[in-house]
């Protein structure tokens, strides 16, 4: 940040190099217009560091530059480069220029000489070119034939002014002794490490059989830089300096997305899956279903279309496919269309750096939005074990950077027993999202359970569950505790064998009861309707009282009245004629 | 050999550098010694004719080209060790 803005007032300070991960440790590249000392043991890559310097500043910079080859010819160099994809011939003589000042085999000396013959060449070829950058590829060849240490230092000298006085950035490079890389700072050549601005040290070594290459930036004037010995690759872009991903950069895509786990209760536990450019880690004993785990998500993400690479440590692209068929994951229709790419990451030997980059070469070929790596924990075999952290640390680091949703699986060391947190890259740390699979034996059987450890920024369940594994794939089974006993596989179908028949009397228990209900309620709804029936008839009845008494009544009346009448005795009787 | 026949040297030089006058005093010298009379000398500074010291693969200065007779000889240096530069130069010490 701070080089942009001073770039408005001034010239940058520093040439890119252009080389992934050294501009960041060294806050920008080589010191502008000053010489840089690479030192390094035959086969290091000082020569392809140094080309790729010079091929990154013509075609990236606009900074056209020399290479003095004084070891190799530049036939061969030019030949040996095109294994890189730097397509170099392209730069070839304008912005690139190639000098040949090996001895010639012919070469008789005698006495003193000095380099103002190159110098002069050079100054007329820098010229016409408008050279920014140079290279000095083994200069100690030539320093070699001069007489006296007076005459080595005298034309390093020379050559430092010459420099300067042109404002080339420099890189000059020296051998060293294989087993001492510091070699090279004592004498003869020693006091060209006090005369240069920046010193650069490769190293390679072999530890265990697997090769391990370190660079290491030694000195550096006027300039932080990162001063650890960091690893790094020769890829086929060139060199590849393995760096931890400055934070901030990761920081600035936080996403809400969610991507499922290919295991509908899984991503209930995890409140809707994982996250979208998460690192998840599936730990467990071999055969706790890891891999099957991983390949669920593998075939979630292609039936969403998204393009997948699925690296395997421990078997055949092609084993795995048939191997997860048979619990009802088919990965091989999406193999055939191209959105799925297996790695058979055993075909890649070498260092964990090596496989750090072959598997980014990979994801990034394929344009892989979800990569499945199995198990990542094979990184730290024989001979890495000191490196496989920092690879897995740079993996989960670049993998989120490219907004690449990670699911690795991690052995488990079984004489570690339970420990859980004793994953041998000590990655769970990192990982966004831990799920743990283990075994319970109980009862004669082994059953594999699976918990979320962690899972950061989600809300998960706590519970335990029984991962079942069939032809028609995956699936999460509650499991039962009774008695404070965790139940699985048969205990837990006898459970819930004895649930369902439990059910099923009360069930039937239930309707007998209802039946019976139901007879009685019918039996005193006929017993009302008796005595409703009843109720009338006496209503009836005492109507038809109240009416015979009332003729009755009238009856005897009416009889008095004709009685009387018969009599004739009343003087009412003719009124009532 | 023919002993009669012209040996055509080019030197190259870097200005006045303290290696170019030694390796033009002893050129010199040894030619008046060992070809008199059956030589030619040019010296070229690279630093006026850069282009001619790049065309003729000039790393090193002062360095001395034998011409002719063939073949080619290309010997670096100030020409110090007389011996050695008469044998790259196809003369026997002590023929005049």
């Amino acid at each position: 940040m701070k080089t942009h803005r001073s770039s408005a007032v001034r010239p940058p300070r520093k040439a890119a190099t252009g080389i992934a991960g050294f501009d960041e440790i060294s806050g920008g590249g080589l010191p502008r217009g000053r010489t840089t000392l690479l030192v390094g043991g035959p086969g290091s890559g000082k020569t392809i560091f140094s080309l790729q310097f010079l091929v990154n500043g013509a075609r990236h910079y606009r900074e056209p530059g020399m290479f003095v080859a004084f070891e190799e010819t530049s036939a061969r160099i030019v030949a040996n480069a095109a294994s890189f994809d730097w397509h170099l011939a392209e730069l070839l003589p304008k912005k690139l220029l190639f000098i040949d000042a090996q001895p010639k085999p012919d070469l008789v000396q005698s006495g003193d000489f000095d380099l103002c013959g190159m110098l002069a060449g050079l100054n007329l070829q820098a010229g016409q070119m408008k050279a920014r950058r140079i290279v000095f590829d083994a200069l100690d060849i030539v320093l070699a034939l001069l007489p006296d240490l007076a005459a080595r230092r005298r034309e390093i000298y020379r050559l430092h002014e010459w420099l300067l006085q042109h404002e080339l950035t420099c890189l000059v490079t020296l051998k060293a002794a294989p087993d001492e890389p510091n070699s090279a700072i004592q004498q003869p050549n020693g006091f060209m490490q006090f005369m240069v601005d920046c010193s650069v040290i490769l190293n390679h070594s072999v530890v265990l059989g697997v090769s391990q290459r370190n660079l290491r930036v030694q000195k550096y004037r006027g300039s932080s830089f990162d001063e650890n010995e960091l690893p790094f690759v020769i890829g086929q872009g060139g060199f590849d300096v393995a760096i931890v991903r400055l934070l901030g950069r990761m920081d600035a895509d936080v996403t809400h997305e969610r991507v499922t786990s290919g295991v509908k209760r899984l991503d209930t536990m995890l409140g809707g899956g994982y996250y979208r450019a998460a690192s998840v880690l599936i730990t467990g004993f071999p055969g706790t279903a890891k891999t099957t785990l991983s390949g669920a998500f593998a075939e979630a993400a292609c039936r969403r279309g998204e393009r997948t690479v699925f690296v395997s440590f421990d078997s055949d692209g092609a084993e795995v496919v048939r191997n997860l068929a048979s619990v009802g994951i088919r990965l091989d229709r999406y193999l055939k269309s191209g959105l799925l790419r297996m790695v058979s990451a055993r075909t890649i030997t070498g260092s964990a750096e090596i496989c750090l980059v072959r598997i980014k070469a990979f994801a990034t070929a394929h344009r892989a939005r979800c990569l499945v790596i199995d198990p990542l924990s094979a990184l730290s075999k024989s001979g890495n074990e000191l490196t496989a952290h920092g690879v897995a640390e740079r993996l989960i680091d670049w993998s989120k950077a490219e907004r690449i949703t990670l699911v690795c699986t991690s052995l488990l060391n079984e004489i570690a027993e339970q420990n859980e947190d004793d994953t041998s890259l000590h990655i769970s740390s990192l990982a966004d999202t831990w799920i743990h699979l283990n075994y319970l034996v109980q009862a004669g059987e082994r059953n594999r359970g699976m918990s979320i450890i962690k899972s950061r920024g989600t809300a998960h369940s706590n519970q335990v569950r029984e991962l079942i594994l069939s032809n028609a794939g995956v699936t999460l089974a509650d499991i039962f505790t009774a008695g404070g006993e965790v139940l699985m596989g048969t205990m837990r179908w006898e459970k819930e064998s004895a649930e369902r028949v439990a059910n099923q009397v009360a069930e039937v228990a239930g309707k007998l009861k209802h039946v019976t209900l139901d007879a009685q309620q019918a039996e005193l709804e006929v017993r009302l309707k008796a005595v409703q029936t009843e109720l009338i008839a006496k209503q009836v009845e005492k109507t038809l009282l109240a009416r015979t008494t009332a003729s009755r009544k009238a009856e005897i009346l009416r009889g008095r009245v004709q009685m009387g009448e018969l009599r004739g005795g009343d003087a009412a009787a003719p009124k009532a004629k | 050999m023919s002993r009669r026949a012209i040996f055509k040297f080019r030197l190259y030089v870097a200005a006045d550098t303290l290696n170019s006058r030694e390796a033009t005093v002893n050129l010199n010298a040894l030619c008046r010694f060992y070809l008199a009379g059956r030589h030619e000398i040019e010296v070229v500074d690279v630093f006026r004719e850069p282009q001619r010291a790049l065309s003729d693969g000039i790393r090193m200065t002062p360095t001395l080209l034998k011409l002719s007779p063939p073949p080619v000889r290309r010997i670096v240096g100030t020409l110090a060790q007389t011996q050695r530069v008469l044998d790259t130069l196809g003369l026997e010490a002590g023929a005049a």
